[in-house]
């Protein structure tokens, strides 16, 4: 793949050395010569001095041939023009920005790019999932957000204790897809019978989450 | 109308007090207070210390009652981002943003927003006066401009 990170801070500088090491063909764009040179001075060829919001630079830099385009500078309007940019000019197949304000992932979205990044969210979301009062913790979402993957463990207390799968009343969008017991995953029948200890795996609508956590929540 | 402007510029003042005379509604945002100086005494339209690609500080400014928004900062991609988003999240009707680079002045202007370019425009402007010794510009807004300070 040929990937074209726009912005030679830490996280274009982190993400071209960790491509290049996965064998990518990577080009790095970084702005400002005095951050160029000190980038350059490691990466070598891989690192580009322009302005990746340029159309004149973004030819130079083959936009056209690029699979992706990765804006991760620090400014959230850079980002979002050298994405759009790379979608109108040279119709890159997929664009992925960095937001820096976590409040323009839905604006980018709408907007046309194709993926965001937010690691003040993400680290926001590391930490509900640390102090979450709740017994199901978020593991990964899906489709934007739209389905989560979650996990919730049977404690000593669970209601749900030696209950088979298909008595539990989950709600209509939920599926339990596995449940680690004693280090190992197992796939789940009808009839597996929960025991303390299981950590369940489901799959839910992110609108259903919350009845999901009632049912695992109960008489614990 | 009721205008908001994002920047308070050389361009941004100006514009904020020509259209605050015309008796328009005029809201003017800019990160710095200093900026506002160039608004002089006259001007008592209402002036919103912020970031113009926040949507919050733009609800402040009274875009979600705004018929007019126009982006005038320095950045190119600043102006660009602001206008899309009072285009798109608030629908604004008229939506213009001054864009320095010819080529983003292009592009954007076919996604719906009114672009003004004034590199190419006083390009323009000087090599036909060069080439034809004849003043492109229909009227002369120097003269406005002074009488502003008047």
């Amino acid at each position: 793949m040929y990937v074209i990170i726009v912005g030679g801070g830490n996280v274009g500088y982190y993400l071209a050395k960790t491509l290049v090491a996965a064998k990518h063909e990577v080009l790095l764009m970084e702005k400002d010569r005095a951050r160029y040179r000190t980038i350059s001075e490691e990466l070598g060829e891989v690192v580009m001095q322009g302005d990746g919001c340029e159309v004149a630079q973004q030819m130079q830099a083959g936009f056209g041939r690029a699979d992706a385009v990765v804006a991760v500078t620090g400014s959230d309007d850079d980002n979002l023009v050298v994405c759009q940019m790379a979608k109108m000019e040279y119709n890159v197949p997929r664009t992925i920005s960095r937001v820096n304000d976590p409040r323009n992932e839905g604006l980018f979205h709408s907007l046309g790019i194709d993926a965001t990044v937010s690691s003040t969210k993400i680290i926001y979301n590391l930490i509900e999932q640390e102090i979450g009062t709740g017994e199901v913790i978020p593991i990964a979402a899906l489709n934007r957000g739209n389905i989560e993957i979650v996990e919730a463990q049977i404690g000593p207390k669970s209601h749900l204790l030696n209950q088979e799968i298909r008595a539990l009343s989950l709600p209509a969008e939920a599926l339990i897809i596995s449940i680690i017991r004693d280090g190992h995953a197992i796939l789940p029948a009808a009839d597996t019978r929960l025991t303390q200890g299981d950590t369940v795996i489901a799959l839910v609508n992110a609108d259903k989450e919350h009845q999901l956590r009632d049912i695992f929540e109960e008489g614990i | 109308m009721n205008v908001v402007i994002l920047g308070c510029g050389r361009v941004g003042s100006t514009l904020a007090r020509l259209m605050y005379r015309d008796g328009h509604q005029v809201t003017i945002i800019d990160l710095q207070s200093e900026s506002f100086r160039r608004l002089g005494t006259r001007f008592k339209g209402n002036r919103i210390i912020g970031n113009g690609i926040d949507e919050d500080v733009l609800k402040r400014a009274g875009i979600e009652n705004a018929q007019v928004f126009i982006a005038v900062t320095q950045g190119d991609n600043r102006n660009i981002m602001a206008a899309q988003i009072a285009k798109h999240v608030f629908g604004v009707h008229t939506v213009m943003a001054r864009i320095y680079d010819p080529v983003r002045a292009d592009r954007y202007r076919e996604k719906g927003i009114i672009t003004i370019c004034t590199t190419t425009i006083a390009a323009g402007l000087m090599r036909d006066l060069v080439n034809t010794g004849e003043w492109g510009l229909v009227k002369d807004y120097s003269k406005e401009y002074l009488e502003l300070n008047v």
